[in-house]
């Protein structure tokens, strides 16, 4: 749905800025990423860019770059965080090794879900993957042994962390930050890795022309397959990272309301682009946090603005201002 | 067909108040302030401004102003001016614990009062426990009075389904009363329907049936056959809100109510409002506060006629009344304590006898819950109603004591 | 368990069924003749409702309501057909689908600045209260007008598409547009006129739930889920499928209700999962891209 941006290192000579950018891709994101929480109004919501933005990021990998557009992805983000919260609660593990087993669930989850899914294709694989994503929600709502039904998880509170003989406040907005930071950062580093694999240029081959990669003796199913499973993982990733934020999971979590909030971030930043999902994400949760202490009705702003992106500016903030660059 | 009147003109008010609201919200927000009056004490009020609880949230933010206004009108507190700082929690968790960690952390407040939905309360209650800060929480739970979730800077000022069960039943049930359950399969569904079962097997009335429905259900039409074939004398509907509404609404349409009474444990002044007179006319339900009971209560009377002063002659709503005396005991503790330090307010708050809006008052020693009144109203006919916010009539007006509670011992805690 | 009140569960069903068809038609009808899922279908639902209500309390009659508001609602969904989705045509098939999204924000937002947060009472027209005696058990009069009434629009939405000119050329844009419009048919009036069609039948809907359900601004993100649910098991864009979907879904929730009422929303869900994997098309669908 959106030109091919930053995947491809673009063909331009010296100086052409999304080389430029393209390259130094993950120490710009880095360096942005550490002054995030001085330039924004509170460190909650600074963290909050930190999770929704790798939500994004790992949606925008199936969205942007293989061109899936999935309702579901609410499931992976949730179920991550479930997970990672009821390794803690119910197996008494630390919060670590409860991160991993939450982000692993979720790629096992992605794996089932993926599986069933990418057999459809246009509107009914939306249809599926909100269908599916759908009765995790209710399953969780049910299980109320395990998961704490509609009043959600709660009593995992991290307090201190250790980290290589170090401990470390985590009820200390600041360093909470950053340590979620290195999470952050090590994931963008992933997927930056991945995208200039042989495996990110197979994937925009699928968006691009599903019949043509095919033609090219490419296993389109299996493509896809482990596309979805890599972004569940991400997702998951961003799950886990909001349960130790937060210290609850909330039921809203694996709502499709959380499923839709993430492809309207990915849209209004730039989908298929790099930065633009991580754009996206800061910019939705800046407007909300500022528009919502004065108005109750920030969500006809937010409505509006996501109008405006699909009809004019369907490559987003990131993609719109690139093209914008590279025109002049 | 009979229908709210003044629809189009509230809401053209309802835009004017929001409007001044917004204002109010954007002036306490302002970081300069706050800077400037170092020795301000800040309260913070998350409630659900957007979401299907938008008008309760908006009284509980006029209320909660109104305690404010009070104290400061009489020189704070030890000399301190009192602020509130109103944030939206949209009735979602995550956003809620985001809200209040804000709070604490930029904001600095020193306590929190607010919330709404069992839920919400649960999650702000967790990051106010991990951190410390005192919370006094406006919402029914049972959850929260239990061991696990308890904390010791958190203060229950709502009732809570055990006692408005208890007060319902009493008033309700007989000896041999054949009573049928329609319950919303959740926590808070739960926990209404233990509370009934509890009191109907002290009156000796007959379960005849329970039915679970999902949560958030929109319609209630196949469940309706069974609970007629049940032929209880008394349907009790344990569900919350949007899901009563419905509920009610469409147990009235299949008739059930000319064989039997509709009981609810609790029954919203805002959701009657909203769905007129005829769907709840008769309807049983419990209540934290009714404007109803100036007759008899003088704190009450107080109460309604400052806020009447304030908001053009209107009463306030029974939700609205939480974020009163939730703030008002707040800050009646932090008088006493002489100033906000966390551990003088808590036991200023754990020894407090208040009577700011419905009689006495006390916050219980092991779980913090506040021992007060249960109302029990009944809902009028319109031909009975002198105007429109003559909503209820007041059936009983049971004084609040421990033996309403779940003893310390039954929600585990050493006795 | 009497084989009364298995009667009554099944009528129950058949007669939710009724509902759940009349709350899916609107976005089946879309998604058939123009391809768009439409997902501001719940708010659209939830304006037919306050429309009914704005138009009633002005003319003091229901029956005003239920003609003028679907009027009223469908025009106004021309208007988004023409200045908002129509643009979007040439692009990708998801940016309909993203615009309908932010619309249903902006829908229900307005309808609280407008109407206020919490809901407004609309009580069932006197002519319709009370319950009728159906032999194995009472029923409300009004459900059994809305079953009827549904019926009606049924037969009628089949002969005009199966047997009217109008009908030809809609199905026949639907099936192929570009020799459509080499024929020299004017395709963009046409599906103008479907969206009207599609948003007036969706406002219909949300009046006749107007008296059984409460009307806030958030009666419509059920009405969708609902209507997804109904859709994607009779194939979207199939109306027959719509029929039989509704139906079944109506008597299984119904069926549920004797042993495990609490299942109720697992089992439409799951139903939907269930045909979604082995018919990903639904039951009467067309299948799509291959």
């Amino acid at each position: 749905m959106t030109s091919p941006s930053l995947a491809v290192p673009a063909q331009g000579g010296k100086g052409d800025l999304r080389t430029t950018l393209s390259a130094w891709r993950v120490p710009l994101s880095v360096l942005a990423l550490c002054v995030l929480p001085w330039v924004l109004p509170s460190q909650a919501l600074a963290v909050n860019v930190l999770i929704y933005g790798l939500f994004a990021v790992g949606y925008n990998l199936l969205f942007g770059y293989t061109g899936l557009l999935s309702f579901g992805h609410a499931a992976f983000f949730g179920g991550g965080a479930y997970l990672t919260g009821m390794v803690m609660v119910h197996l008494g593990l630390g919060w670590f090794p409860a991160m991993v087993l939450g982000v692993l669930g979720s790629g096992v989850l992605a794996a089932v879900m993926g599986s069933l899914s990418i057999r459809t294709r246009g509107i009914y694989f939306s249809m599926v993957t909100l269908a599916l994503s759908q009765l995790v929600y209710y399953v969780a709502l049910q299980a109320t042994a395990w998961t704490g039904g509609e009043n959600g998880l709660r009593g995992f509170t991290v307090s201190k962390i250790n980290v290589l003989g170090l401990t470390i406040d985590f009820l200390d907005p600041v360093k909470k930050y950053y340590v979620l930071m290195v999470f952050t950062a090590l994931a963008l580093w992933f997927v930056s890795r991945l995208l200039n694999s042989p495996f990110g240029a197979v994937i925009e081959a699928i968006r691009e022309n599903e019949t043509r990669a095919r033609a090219c003796g490419y296993d389109v199913e299996r493509t896809k397959l482990i596309a979805f499973i890599v972004s569940g993982l991400i997702c998951g990733l961003a799950g886990a990272m909001s349960a130790m934020h937060l210290a609850i999971v909330p039921l809203d979590s694996l709502h499709y309301h959380t499923s839709g909030l993430v492809v309207m971030m990915t849209m209004l930043g730039g989908a298929g682009s790099f930065f633009g999902p991580f754009v996206g994400a800061l910019v939705f949760l800046l407007i909300e946090d500022v528009a919502s202490t004065w108005t109750s009705h920030w969500q006809l702003i937010a409505g509006l603005i996501f109008i405006f992106f699909v009809l004019f500016l369907p490559k987003g903030l990131w993609g719109t201002f690139l093209a914008w660059r590279t025109q002049r | 067909m009979t229908m709210r009147k003044d629809l189009f003109r509230s809401g053209v008010s309802r835009r004017t108040m929001l409007g001044g609201m917004a204002a109010g919200v954007g002036l306490l927000a302002a970081p300069a302030l706050v800077r400037a009056q170092a020795e301000t004490i800040r309260i913070g009020f998350p409630v659900p401004l957007t979401g299907p609880f938008g008008a309760e949230a908006k009284d509980q933010v006029k209320c909660a102003e109104l305690a404010v206004q009070q104290v400061n009108a009489k020189g704070g507190i030890a000399g301190r001016k009192v602020e509130l700082l109103v944030r939206d929690d949209k009735l979602n968790a995550g956003e809620a614990a985001t809200r209040t960690l804000e709070l604490i952390e930029k904001d600095k407040v020193h306590a929190i009062v607010g919330s709404l939905s069992s839920a919400v309360q649960l999650a702000v209650n967790e990051v106010t426990r991990a951190r410390g800060v005192i919370y006094v929480s406006i919402s029914q739970s049972d959850t929260i009075n239990e061991v696990k979730d308890f904390s010791r800077y958190t203060f229950h000022e709502a009732l809570n389904p055990h006692m408005t069960t208890a007060a319902v039943a009493e008033k309700t049930f007989k000896k041999g009363s054949k009573v049928a359950y329609l319950v919303a399969d959740y926590a808070y569904g739960h926990e209404m329907l233990r509370g009934f079962k509890r009191a109907a097997a002290a009156i000796g009335a007959e379960t005849v049936g329970e039915i679970l429905h999902p949560i958030g259900a929109s319609d209630y039409s196949t469940l309706m056959p069974r609970i007629r074939s049940m032929k209880p004398d008394i349907l009790c509907i344990c569900n919350f809100g949007r899901d009563q509404a419905n509920a009610i609404k469409q147990a009235t349409e299949f008739g059930l109510k000319q064989s039997m009474r509709i009981v609810v444990p609790v029954i919203l002044y805002n959701q009657r409002l909203a769905l007129g007179p005829d769907a709840f006319e008769g309807v049983v339900g419990g209540a934290n506060y009714y404007w109803g009971l100036e007759k008899t209560v003088p704190s009450a009377k107080a109460f309604n006629d400052a806020y009447k002063a304030t908001h053009g002659g209107a009463y306030p709503s029974d939700y609205g009344a939480y974020g009163y005396t939730g703030v008002a005991s707040l800050l009646l503790a932090m008088a006493q304590a002489g100033g906000s330090d966390t551990d003088k307010v808590v036991a200023a708050l754990e020894n407090l006898k208040y009577d700011v809006a419905k009689g006495p008052q006390f916050y219980r020693k092991c779980d913090h819950q506040s021992v007060q009144s249960v109302l029990v109203l009944e809902s009028k006919k319109k031909a009975d109603m002198a105007n429109d916010q003559d909503l209820f009539a007041i059936i009983a007006d049971v004084p609040g004591s421990e033996t309403m509670l779940r003893s310390c011992g039954e929600l585990g805690f050493p006795t | 368990m009497d084989l009364e009140l298995i009667l009554m569960q099944l009528f129950s069903g058949v007669a939710l069924g009724a509902i759940l068809i009349m709350v899916a038609l609107g976005l089946t009808i879309i998604f058939g003749m123009l391809g768009i899922v439409n997902f501001a279908h719940g708010a659209l639902f939830m304006v037919g409702a306050y429309a009914g209500l704005y138009i009633a309390e002005r003319t003091g009659s229901f029956w005003w309501a239920l003609v003028l508001a679907p009027l009223l609602v469908g025009v106004f969904g021309m208007l988004i057909e023409r200045f908002l989705i129509r643009p979007l045509y040439k692009r990708s098939i998801d940016d309909p689908l993203l615009l309908t999204f932010g619309l249903g924000y902006v829908l229900v937002e307005a309808v609280r600045i407008i109407f206020g947060t919490d809901g407004v009472p609309f009580s069932t027209p006197s002519a319709l209260t009370g319950v009728v005696d159906l032999g194995v058990g009472y029923f409300p009069i009004y459900r059994l007008f809305v079953v009827g009434l549904v019926a009606v629009i049924l037969i009628a939405l089949w002969l005009g598409l199966e047997k009217t000119k109008f009908g030809l050329i809609v199905r026949a844009g639907a099936r192929d547009p570009l020799i459509m419009r080499v024929l020299g048919v004017d395709i963009s009036r046409l599906w103008l006129a479907v969206f009207g069609l599609g948003v007036a039948l969706t406002a219909l809907g949300g009046v006749l739930a107007a008296p059984m359900r409460n009307v806030n601004p958030e009666m419509g993100a059920l009405v969708l889920a609902e209507a997804f649910v109904v859709t994607v098991i009779g194939g979207m864009g199939s109306l027959l499928g719509a029929v039989v979907a509704g139906l079944g879904i109506g008597i299984a929730v119904s069926m549920t209700a004797l042993f495990a009422p609490e299942m109720a929303t697992i089992v439409m869900f799951g139903l939907m999962a269930l045909v979604l994997l082995v018919r990903p098309q639904g039951l009467f669908g067309r299948p799509v891209g291959a």
